[in-house]
């Protein structure tokens, strides 16, 4: 398991290392020059070549690249250059808001998706499974302005049991932001909740025709017990990893529902500020995306390893 | 030391006054998209304490749903049409299925084909035994744990403390069958059903597990159901045998007599199909049971085995026979037994040798000191300066084959058998060694090598489903290396094509068929074909019939007699199965972790074997014949991880007759014997031989006979 650890480890610093360059590089492909942005189109030849020399941008790109990671590294992520002010709090507070959504999210469709799925493989080819996988699939292909928008049709302006609008003011609390993370939370779990379902569903049922299922089923174990001890253990791995990679998607990819919710999560400051050409601010925030979804694959390959004892004791 | 074997025979005859399992008129039915099949037809089995009742019969025969019709485990749709099943005095089909699951696991117990499978890979082994005790004892955690303890130990488990914490990945084949029999143990149950719990095994590993289920239900009295399809596996450890045929039984009786009278046609075609230790293809060719078993839809009118009868009359046909009692306890489905006592023992055709033993042809095949290594990636600790090990699957073997011979190749699985035909034939690149074909030194690589080297040699492989193009139709199979290696034009190999499935015995519109409409035997036939349209001087088959059922085999092996008589083609021929290598081959080379160690004429390496490995092979085999008496030499253990070689003789630390710290330290010499049979072994020759007396198989004249 150490050893596997360690390797993990390890290609997840390179992926990071390599996510690094790619950003750097690509921002410096944008459009446009940095030191002419910030001055607007009105400056003056002088003061953009002062400014270039201020920030560094005459430097070869090598030095460039090194002394904005080095920086990165320690905390120091620049100024935006729309406002002004340290980028590093206001994407901090943005990845908070999207993990507050996250966290709601992964805790309806997870355990909903897997409970649905064991249900359609245990059912399988019979109503409930048509059902459950029929529905689930509707749901993914449906778009999330569509959903979002049934939702607050008939649970927000109809019912009035939640709030349409999501806009919380950036330094809310979980407590305060409770209700208004409900509804972006369930729409984004009719996406979610179709992969999930799946996932398990096959899993399930490549599980339950095994012979250590029939075996334990000979054991005279009650039927419950070889669900959750013999079947679930196996058949849950792949949805392991869904989930992992389901986190990454939760907190940098959902620019739609954020902005059919008005939320201000981690999605829409980076349309935001690509929008707005503000470089630094789109650097950081697709280092911090990069660094999600590594850490939550992380997390996936330890959970994956604790379950599954060919990785965790070898030979 | 009394042998165990012996013991637990003499309660052959004892009377079964009240059966634990008495299921009568059993008829099981599945629903399918053309209507209800019933598989299982109108059987009756009891079974008494302390019996061993062995279910043999060809796959599709019915055994398993049987088997599982009798613990009410059927797959959805499947259901006990008509019957009833007593365990004791409980009616199991008037149990609920809450109720059955108390039975499952406490009165009855499963051990099953393939204990890689059947055993949880995420739950440590002793919690796999411990929480049958927990459910069904009521034991609390900790007794359940001694619990385990004591089972394994109970199932002579070499250090069972650590074994408990470990997981499958971890054990071997034969270790992980030996805790699915403490699982089954563990409750001490009135019955115990075991499906074919040593087919995935070893023949060494399946001798040891067979000498434990013997010891073990002499001291646990219970009931045991053995299905097989293995006659020898039902001499050596059951009682009474029951002969199934697509889903009815044809004779049932106490071992001794149905192996003795064989009173019905089957009965001798199954025996007839197995090839004997003592015998080979010079001797005697295999009789094979011609045609299939009929599904259960499309059975004849009369007698279900008539179709495939050597002995069918018109009467036969007529009328289905019943099951009827001949003797005391010995039942038979033909209605002419009695001339079958009269026609006696003939079960295999002697063979008259066309040739007289030919003087040794030209030579086909020098393979000297072929090693391959395959190096162990160390992943990313090589970055840190880590050194990948090495897996030495051949280390030095070296065999010369000449014109129309056999040279079989025997050894437990993982001792380097395949790798070493994939050597030859060029599709693993050996290490070091020279590979002469016709004094013509090959280049290691299949690659490299010319066309005419490519058509000179070809191989059959173990798998005909993985080894024909699933969108080919069999024909097309067959025809492309006529293409490639022949260069022939169209309408030649239609020729060509038609004349090869006519020596493989298929019939010419099998040409057009797909892989998956042939069945298993059909497929190895189309394989066989392909290998000999290229018109080769070499074949390598590797394990060719092992997946295959016994009268299938019978009738593959007469195939390649046949073939290699008429083509003067010579075999590289694979098997773990020791009786049909002894039927194929002239010559046998005994492998045991990439090194040979005995090799010889059949003749010479078997009659009596003189290595103590071979000598243990041989000894493993269960032979289908109660009256034959066998040495049990057992092999500890399995064959050790080939990346950690032991020193010496590398089969000192299993070897039964090592002799001391020379065979731990020292390389063991070749010696040679008469006819260039060659043996290496620390042991002097002569000192083997006296070991062996007049042979390994005896017949005892009388009861008793000595033990060894």
């Amino acid at each position: 398991m150490t050893s596997y650890l360690i390797r993990r480890i390890g290609f997840i610093l390179i992926t990071l290392v390599l996510a690094s360059i790619i950003i750097f590089s690509v921002t410096q492909f944008l459009p446009g020059d940095v030191a002419g942005i910030i001055l607007g189109q009105f400056a003056t030849e002088t003061a953009i070549a002062n400014l270039r020399e201020e920030l560094g941008l005459n430097q070869p790109l090598h030095i460039q690249y090194l002394s904005w990671a080095g920086g990165f590294i320690q905390g120091d992520w620049g100024n935006s250059l729309t406002s002004r002010m340290p980028i590093r709090p206001i994407v901090m507070e943005r990845l908070g808001n999207s993990a507050m959504l996250a966290g709601m999210a992964l805790l309806i469709y997870v355990p909903l998706g897997i409970i649905l799925g064991v249900i359609a493989a245990l059912k399988r080819d019979k109503l409930p499974d048509q059902l459950i996988s029929g529905v689930s699939m509707a749901f993914v292909g449906l778009p999330e302005f569509v959903s979002g928008l049934l939702l607050i049709t008939f649970l927000a302006i109809g019912l009035e049991w939640f709030p349409a609008n999501s806009s919380i003011s950036p330094d809310s609390t979980f407590r305060e932001a409770f209700p208004y993370l409900v509804l972006p939370a369930i729409t984004v779990s009719l996406t979610g909740l179709g992969y999930i379902a799946r996932m398990t569903r096959s899993g399930t049922i490549d599980v339950l025709r095994t012979d250590y299922v029939r075996a334990a089923d000979l054991k005279g174990l009650p039927a419950w017990q070889v669900l959750i001890k013999h079947v679930l253990r196996n058949s849950l791995l792949p949805t392991v990893t869904v989930v992992a990679m389901g986190i990454g998607w939760l907190l940098g990819g959902l620019i739609v529902t954020e902005a059919v919710y008005g939320y201000p999560g981690l999605g829409r400051l980076i349309v935001f500020s690509i929008q707005r050409q503000d470089l630094p601010m789109i650097q950081a925030c697709s280092m911090i995306v990069v660094a999600v979804y590594s850490i939550s694959n992380l997390i996936a390959d330890i959970l994956y390893g604790l379950l599954n004892p060919r990785i965790r004791v070898g030979e | 030391m009394p042998d165990p074997a012996a013991d637990f025979k003499i309660k052959e005859n004892q009377d079964i006054c009240r059966p634990v399992l008495d299921a009568r008129d059993i008829t099981v039915t599945y629903r399918t998209e053309k209507g209800p099949l019933h598989t299982v037809r109108n059987v009756n089995l009891q079974i008494g304490s302390g019996e061993i009742y062995g279910l043999v019969g060809e796959s599709g025969s019915g055994k398993s749903t049987l088997a599982r019709a009798l613990v009410r485990y059927l797959p959805a749709n499947g259901i006990l049409s008509s019957g009833s099943v007593h365990l004791g005095d409980t009616d199991l089909l008037a149990l609920t299925k809450a109720e059955m699951r108390k039975v499952w696991g406490a009165r009855v117990t499963m051990v099953h084909q393939d204990p890689n499978a059947a055993i949880n890979p995420a739950i440590p082994i002793g919690e796999q035994i411990a929480e049958v005790a927990r459910i069904h004892l009521h034991m609390n955690k900790n007794d359940a744990k001694d619990k385990a303890m004591e089972m394994l130990n109970k199932v002579r488990m070499p250090d069972p403390e650590s074994v408990a914490r470990r997981y499958a990945h971890q054990l071997s084949g034969g270790m992980l069958q030996r805790v699915l029999i403490a699982i089954a143990m563990t409750t001490n149950p009135e019955l115990l059903i075991m499906d074919e719990p040593t087919t995935a095994l070893d023949v060494t590993t399946e001798a040891v597990i067979l000498d434990l289920i013997g010891e073990l239900m002499f001291e646990y009295n219970t009931a045991i159901l053995y299905i097989t399809h293995n006659l020898g596996v039902v001499a050596r450890v059951c009682n009474r045998v029951g002969v199934l045929y697509a889903g009815e039984i044809m004779e049932e009786g106490c071992i001794s007599r149905v192996f003795k009278n064989k009173l019905h046609p089957y009965t001798r075609g199954l025996l007839g199909c197995v090839p004997r230790v003592d015998a080979n293809k010079k001797d005697i060719s295999l009789k094979a049971i011609p045609g299939y078993i009929p599904r259960p839809d499309q059975l004849p009118h009369g007698c279900i085995f008539a179709p495939r009868c050597e002995l069918v009359e018109p009467a036969c046909e007529e009328k289905r026979p019943s099951l009827i009692e001949i003797e005391s306890g010995h039942l038979t489905a033909c209605r002419r037994h009695e001339e079958l006592k009269k026609i006696g023992d003939v079960v295999a055709d002697t063979r008259e040798s066309h040739e007289e033993e030919a003087e040794y042809g030209e030579l086909v095949l020098d393979a000297r000191n072929i090693k391959k290594y395959f190096p162990v990636s160390a992943g990313l600790s090589s970055i840190f300066g880590g050194k990948g090990s090495e897996v030495k699957a051949v280390d030095d073997m070296s065999v010369r084959m000449r014109r129309s011979f056999t040279m079989g190749i025997v050894g437990e699985s993982g001792c380097g058998k395949t790798t070493f035909a994939r050597c030859i034939m060029g599709l693993e690149q050996a290490t070091s060694g020279e590979i002469e074909l016709e004094g013509e030194l090959l280049p290691y690589s299949v690659a490299k090598r010319s066309w005419e080297t490519l058509r000179k040699m070809q191989m059959v492989f173990q798998n005909p489903d993985a080894s024909l193009n699933p969108q080919h139709p069999a024909g097309e199979s067959v025809g492309r290396p006529l293409i490639l290696l022949r260069d022939m034009s169209r309408k030649q190999v239609q020729e060509r094509v038609k004349e090869l499935f006519q020596a493989v015995n298929l019939p010419e519109d099998f040409i057009n068929r797909l892989p998956h409409e042939l069945s298993g035997g059909e497929k190895q036939r189309v394989a066989i074909a392909r290998a000999f349209a290229a018109d080769p001087i070499l074949m390598v088959c590797d394990e060719p019939i092992s997946s295959l059922d016994v009268s299938v085999q019978a009738s593959l092996m007469n195939l390649l007699v046949d073939l290699q008589e008429s083509q003067g083609t010579s075999y590289l021929f694979i098997s773990h199965d020791l009786a049909a290598v002894r039927h194929l081959s002239d010559w046998i080379a005994v492998v045991y972790l990439g090194r040979l160690w005995e090799i010889g004429s059949a003749e010479d390496v078997f009659v009596p074997p003189c290595h103590p490995y071979t000598e243990a092979l041989l000894s493993a085999i269960p032979i289908p014949d109660p009256d034959i008496r066998q040495d049990s030499i057992r092999l500890k253990g399995s064959v050790p991880s080939a990346m950690n070689i032991p020193s010496g003789c590398r089969f000192h630390t299993r070897c039964p007759r090592k002799i001391g710290p020379i065979c731990e330290n020292e390389e063991p010499p070749w010696q040679d014997a008469e006819n260039y049979h060659q043996i290496c072994c620390h042991i002097p020759l002569a000192e083997l031989r006296s070991l062996q007396g007049e042979g390994l198989i005896k017949k005892p004249q009388s009861a008793g006979g000595d033990s060894k």
